[in-house]
C-alpha cells in the first residue's frame, strides 16, 4: 500500500482524516492548555505567598 | 479495626489528594498513550476493510470512544456533585469543575467525527435525529455547567449551582443511550450492547475497546492534572500550600 492510497483512504480521506485530524488536535492541545494553566497558577500563587511572607 | 478498611475520607482532603492526582498523572498518561498508539495502529493496518463502508466506517474508532466518554465523564460528573452536596466535601466539586472541560471535548469531538461520518454515508453533516439532538444538548449541558461556574464569584455557590444542574442533566444520559431504541433515528442502533453483545467483527471490537481505554486514561490523566491547578487557586491561603516545594522553589 502506497502512502497517497493510504491518505485517499478509498475515497473517504477527507472524512477520516478530518475526524482524526480534529480528535488528535484537540486532544493534543488540552494537555498543552492544562500544562500552562498549571504554570500560570503557580507563578500567581508563589507570588502571593511571598508577599504575605514579607508582610509578617 | 480492621486495617484493610480505607479511610476514603481521607481523600477528600485536597492536602492528599494533590500529591496523589501528581503520582496519578504520569501513570495514567503512559497507559493512555501506548493504548492510543496500539488503537492508531489497529485502527488503520489491522482492521479490516468494511464490506458495506469501505474505508470511511474507521471513523468508528474516534467517534465511538469519544461520545462514551462524553456520556461517561458526564455521569462520573454528575457522582462527583452528588457526593459534594451530600458530603459537602470541597474537593468533590474541584472534581466536576476539572472534568466538565474535557467532557465538552469529547462531546465536541463525537459531533464533529459524527457529521464526518454522516456526510459521505447519509449524504448530510447534520440531521435532527434523537441520537444527534440529545448528543447536542449534552455538549449544551456541559457548557452551561461551565458557564454557570464561571458566573458566581463566591466558589461555595458556585459549586452547588454546578452540582444541582449536573445532577439535573443527568436524565439526559439514558436519553441518549437509548434514544436509537425509543425513536426511529438515522442513527444506527448500538452495534455494542450489553444484553446481546456485539454485532461487529472481533477484530473491529477489539480496536475500538482499546481506543475507549486509551481515552479513558487520557481523560483520567487530564483531569488530575487540571483538578491540581484549581486545588492550588482555591487552596492558596492554607499553609500546606504555601510550604509545597513547587510554590516555595
Amino acid at each position: 500500500m502506497s502512502l497517497s492510497e493510504f491518505l485517499y483512504m478509498g475515497g473517504y480521506g477527507l472524512y477520516v482524516w478530518g475526524s482524526f485530524g480534529v480528535t488528535a488536535l484537540f486532544m493534543i492541545m488540552e494537555p498543552i492548555l492544562v500544562h500552562r494553566r498549571r504554570r500560570a497558577v503557580l507563578q500567581r500563587v508563589s507570588r502571593i505567598v511571598r508577599m504575605k511572607e514579607v508582610e509578617r | 479495626m480492621n486495617s484493610r478498611l480505607i479511610n476514603w475520607f481521607k481523600f477528600s482532603s485536597p492536602a492528599t489528594y494533590y500529591p496523589l492526582a501528581g503520582r496519578l498523572v504520569p501513570l495514567f498518561s503512559v497507559i493512555a498513550l501506548v493504548l492510543i498508539g496500539v488503537g492508531l495502529y489497529m485502527s488503520f493496518f489491522i482492521a479490516p476493510t468494511d464490506y458495506k463502508q469501505g474505508e470511511g466506517y474507521r471513523i468508528i474508532f474516534v467517534h465511538v470512544p469519544a461520545a462514551w466518554m462524553s456520556m461517561f465523564i458526564y455521569v462520573v460528573m454528575a457522582v462527583w456533585s452528588g457526593l459534594g452536596l451530600v458530603f459537602n466535601t470541597r474537593l468533590s466539586a474541584m472534581m466536576a469543575k476539572a472534568l466538565a472541560p474535557t467532557g465538552a471535548m469529547f462531546a465536541f469531538l463525537a459531533l464533529w467525527t459524527g457529521a464526518f461520518w454522516g456526510k459521505p454515508m447519509w449524504g448530510a453533516w447534520w440531521v435532527w435525529d434523537a441520537r444527534l439532538t440529545s448528543e447536542l444538548i449534552l455538549l449544551f449541558l456541559y457548557i452551561g455547567f461551565i458557564a454557570l461556574q464561571g458566573a458566581i464569584d463566591d466558589p461555595r455557590r458556585a459549586d452547588r449551582a454546578g452540582a444541582i444542574l449536573a445532577l439535573v442533566g443527568v436524565v439526559n444520559i439514558p436519553i441518549i443511550y437509548f434514544s436509537v431504541k425509543w425513536w426511529n433515528t438515522l442513527h444506527q442502533g448500538a452495534s455494542v450492547s450489553i444484553t446481546k453483545g456485539s454485532s461487529m467483527g472481533q477484530v473491529m471490537l477489539w480496536t475500538m475497546l482499546i481506543m475507549t481505554l486509551g481515552f479513558w486514561a487520557y481523560s483520567i490523566a487530564v483531569s488530575l492534572a487540571r483538578v491540581r491547578s484549581i486545588i492550588l487557586e482555591r487552596e492558596r491561603d492554607t499553609t500546606w500550600v504555601s510550604e509545597l516545594p513547587e510554590v516555595r522553589g
